[in-house]
């Protein structure tokens, strides 16, 4: 018995459904997730009150049949508001991490095809964004190109290119030296079309992973922007400007700044344990030697 | 007795007590059986070589005997050692028991010694904690240690780490390591596996001086046959978790009772029956001159890198239809010659022309049409297939080489392919993980073939393969050179495969051919010096550990 010699398998055919329902971190991070974006999408059709609806009478009301977690200081129902506000955060994350995934994945890959100059040219690009403080320099972006979703959006997302660009480079330089990538120029396979076949195919997992990372990373990017007043403009309700504004409500009603609070951990908690699972579920081969 | 089985053979009978003495050792891991009735007896100043196939569950029976088995594993029979029965004994005697009444040495020593530590510290280990010695007298000991196994501190001192050593010394330390403490038992799990085969001779040199001086039991566990003859007093064959034979190892050698263990022994010496080869044959490619070169990392910033020749002038000539050998150990650049002959890596020099026409630095439709009839097979089967392909893209991949190839006539094709590999058609729709070994590299070949070329190169085909699977894939590929009229370079560091299928042979030590000739005569009587070295390590093993050599011949 040569334990080890033989490589374990990573075919998809090993039918990774199954280790999916066996792995807790993945059941609980799938669960949360996708609860949060049923509430998101539900919101858009439905909400219990009109979040943007303003109610001076029935200000700073605690929780009641009426309104089940209560209203802030202009009586707005703040269930209503925290629904509404994962639509923000979903957007604004989902189009940051498309548009770091949409460019710095064939950035990275392009970097490990071509080696020598495009090589170095890519990865002291990504190292030089590396260097800037992201948030700040997010906030210079958006005080030049004015405020919005998507230019918050974009703001987060010109710092994910680097990251995804890494990833990919990481995970490619190893494939290109492994022996199939030799047989497929055996084969007579120019380097693009390697990449696209072989290349591609065997890191996807990990820029998945790296994906549901970089996500919760956007909404808590997101929440940043919002609560200095960058991110979605009012009176669209975002979790960032609703913890802002029950600063100065602390001692009088806790709760308007411990539940976006809530909504925010719960976001990122979720979308954490989503990515551990996955990194586990996708390539079994991380999950033993960890 | 437990073992009735083996009780008629005479050697256990003897009035020597044996030092261990496993009795129906059985053990399932996650109820899955590994282990079936294992008995085996070691005898002191003993060497019990356990051979077998990969799963045959030698290695198992190694960890078992030093209760270092996987987490749920279980169990039954007993392991006696020196009066005690070591199944029974609770984990904190067997941890005084480790390292020092019984020494392990691992096949991978690079992996078995920790990178961060030197190796006089490593040595020295066993004596700190279980003879609770300081640790500068353990350094002191730990010295002499690595002295007896050939690292005498003044010219290897304690304080180089395991990355400054050649693969030889680090397995010499490993070796150390497992015999500081004098243990009465030494078990070793393919101590020269990963070696070259003139380190291979050292060490196994070494482990029999140390048998001899100190007297302890060896067991040596193996799937190299020729290692067993050269090494072993007593002979133990495994398969599928059993012992099926066990006995002296001259009766082993020369009327092996088991099916098995003659079928193991046969498929080692197997040699495939070939057609003498053509010699007026024309020549189908011709190497004049090749040099690769790489650029190391800088040392000085403002002076050029310095560079290595990992191919150095290498001229050969391969006829139509013949089977051209590359011998060399790890890193004398056989491998490199043939990736620069594929213009898988650029030349820095020479030429090289196929079939009458230049074939060096090719590029475009030239280089397309060069693959076609140039095809090459990988060591490793399972690394040369994308783990995400099926077998049938994956056999397909060389024909787009063929543009014109219509896809009913492609589908043909592969089906054709599998077929003459000795595989079914329907095996196109299986992934690479789904065929055993030697399958693949039976897959391996189909892709190789599929384009109808002229020259294969096959770098290291059977080096990974078990040996009754190796001898099948020997006969498949004497069988497609004699069918379809194939030239074939041969790259491999196995003499023994090489005698058996080549019909000349080129000896390659740092990047140039140092001897060539017909393999015959080369391996008869070798003319260059490593080469003699080289074939005495392989070939006669038994010669070359024998603590006299001279007296042996």
């Amino acid at each position: 018995m040569s334990a080890g010699s033989e490589p374990l398998s990573i075919s998809p055919g090993d039918c990774w459904a199954s280790r999916a329902f066996r792995h807790p971190s993945f059941l609980a991070g799938a669960a949360i997730t996708i609860m949060i974006a049923f509430m998101a999408a539900l919101s858009l059709v439905w909400t219990p009150w009109d979040p943007t609806a303003i109610d001076i009478p029935s200000k700073l009301q605690g929780a009641s049949p009426q309104h089940w977690l209560g209203t802030d200081q202009f009586g707005r129902d703040v269930l209503s508001m925290i629904m509404r506000g994962a639509v923000a955060s979903m957007a604004v994350s989902i189009l940051a991490v498309g548009l770091g995934a949409g460019l710095g994945v064939p950035l990275g890959l392009l970097a490990a095809q071509t080696r020598g100059f495009a090589d170095h040219a890519i990865m002291r690009a990504s190292d030089f964004v590396f260097a800037f403080p992201a948030l700040l320099v997010a906030i210079m972006l958006r005080e030049v190109f004015g405020p919005g979703w998507i230019n918050a959006a974009v703001a987060i997302g010109v710092f994910n290119v680097p990251v995804f660009a890494r990833v990919a480079y990481g995970a490619a330089l190893p494939l290109w030296t492994r022996d199939f990538v030799l047989a497929a120029r055996v084969a007579g396979k120019g380097p693009s079309r390697i990449t696209l076949e072989h290349i591609l195919p065997n890191m996807v997992s990990l820029v998945i992973v790296q994906a549901t990372i970089q996500l919760s990373l956007g909404v808590l990017a997101e929440a940043a922007l919002s609560y200095v007043g960058l991110g979605i403009q009012p009176p669209a309700p975002s979790w960032g400007r609703m913890l802002n504004e029950a600063q100065t409500f602390m001692a009088l009603a806790p709760r308007l700044a411990l539940l976006p609070g809530f909504a925010i951990i719960f976001t990122v908690l979720g979308l954490n344990l989503l990515g551990d699972g996955l990194r586990d579920v996708l390539d079994p081969r991380l999950a033993r030697e960890r | 007795m437990a073992c009735g089985m083996f009780s008629t053979l005479a050697w256990l009978g003897s009035d020597d007590v044996a030092l261990l003495d496993v009795e129906g050792l059985s053990l399932a891991i996650n109820n899955i059986p590994l282990l079936d009735r294992v008995c085996l007896s070691v005898e002191p100043g003993q060497v019990l070589g356990l051979v077998g196939e990969s799963g045959s569950g030698k290695s198992l029976t190694a960890l078992s005997i030093m209760r270092l088995t996987p987490r749920g594993a279980r169990a039954q029979g007993r392991i006696l050692f020196g009066g005690r029965d070591l199944a029974a004994l609770p984990e904190r005697q067997m941890c005084a028991i480790r390292g020092r009444e019984i020494g392990m040495i691992f096949q991978e020593p690079m992996t078995a010694l920790n990178p961060l530590q030197t190796i006089g510290r490593q040595v020295a280990e066993g004596f700190r904690l279980h003879l609770g010695l300081s640790q500068r007298e353990a350094l002191n000991r730990a010295a002499g240690v690595l002295a007896r196994v050939g690292l005498p501190p003044e010219s290897i001192p304690l304080s180089r780490y395991p990355h400054e050593l050649s693969g030889g010394q680090r397995q010499r330390v490993v070796v150390a390591m497992a015999v500081a403490l004098e243990p009465k038992l030494i078990i070793a799990d393919e101590p020269t596996t990963a070696l070259d085969v003139t380190t291979q001779a050292q060490i196994l040199r070494l482990l029999r001086r140390l048998v001899a001086e100190t007297g302890a039991g060896l067991v040596l566990i193996t799937h190299d046959l020729a290692v067993v003859n050269a090494m072993a007093d007593h002979v133990a064959v495994m398969r599928g978790g059993q012992v099926l034979e066990q006995g002296r190892a001259a009766e082993f050698r020369t009327g092996a009772r088991h099916p098995y263990a003659r079928a193991l022994l046969d498929s080692s010496r197997y040699a495939p029956p070939r057609r003498a080869p053509d010699l007026k044959a024309v020549t189908l490619l011709e190497v004049e001159g090749l040099v690769r070169e790489y650029a190391l990392p800088r040392r000085n910033p403002f002076r050029p890198a310095p560079r290595r020749r990992a191919v150095d002038g290498v001229s050969f000539a391969i006829r139509r239809g013949e089977c051209l050998g590359l011998v060399g150990e790890s890193g004398c650049g056989k491998s490199t010659t043939a990736r620069a002959i594929l213009a898988l890596e650029p030349l820095q020099g020479g030429t090289i022309r196929f079939d009458g026409r230049g074939a060096a630095n090719l590029s475009g439709a030239e280089l397309l049409a060069f693959r076609r009839r140039v095809q090459m097979v990988f060591q490793d089967p399972y690394g040369s297939f994308d783990p995400r392909h099926k077998a049938g893209r994956i056999i397909a991949e060389p024909l787009r080489l063929l543009p014109d190839l219509t896809q009913p006539e492609a589908r043909r094709r592969v089906a054709a392919a599998l077929e003459e590999v000795g595989l079914a058609a329907s095996d196109a729709s299986k992934y690479p993980h789904e065929f055993s070994g030697g399958q693949r590299q039976r897959l391996a070949i189909a892709r190789a073939l599929i384009t109808r070329p002229d020259l294969i190169v096959l770098d290291e085909p059977v080096s990974a393969l078990d040996v009754s699977i190796r001898a099948q894939v020997l006969a498949l590929l004497a069988d497609l050179q004699a069918r379809l009229g194939l030239s074939y370079l041969f790259i491999s560091h196995d003499l023994g495969v090489v005698r058996a299928i080549t019909d000349r042979v080129l000896v390659m030590r740092d990047g140039q051919i140092v001897e060539g000739g017909e393999t015959a005569q080369v391996l008869q009587a070798p003319q260059h010096p490593y080469t003699r070295e080289l074939v005495t390590a392989a070939l006669r093993l038994d010669r070359a550990v024998s603590p006299q050599p001279d007296l042996a011949s």
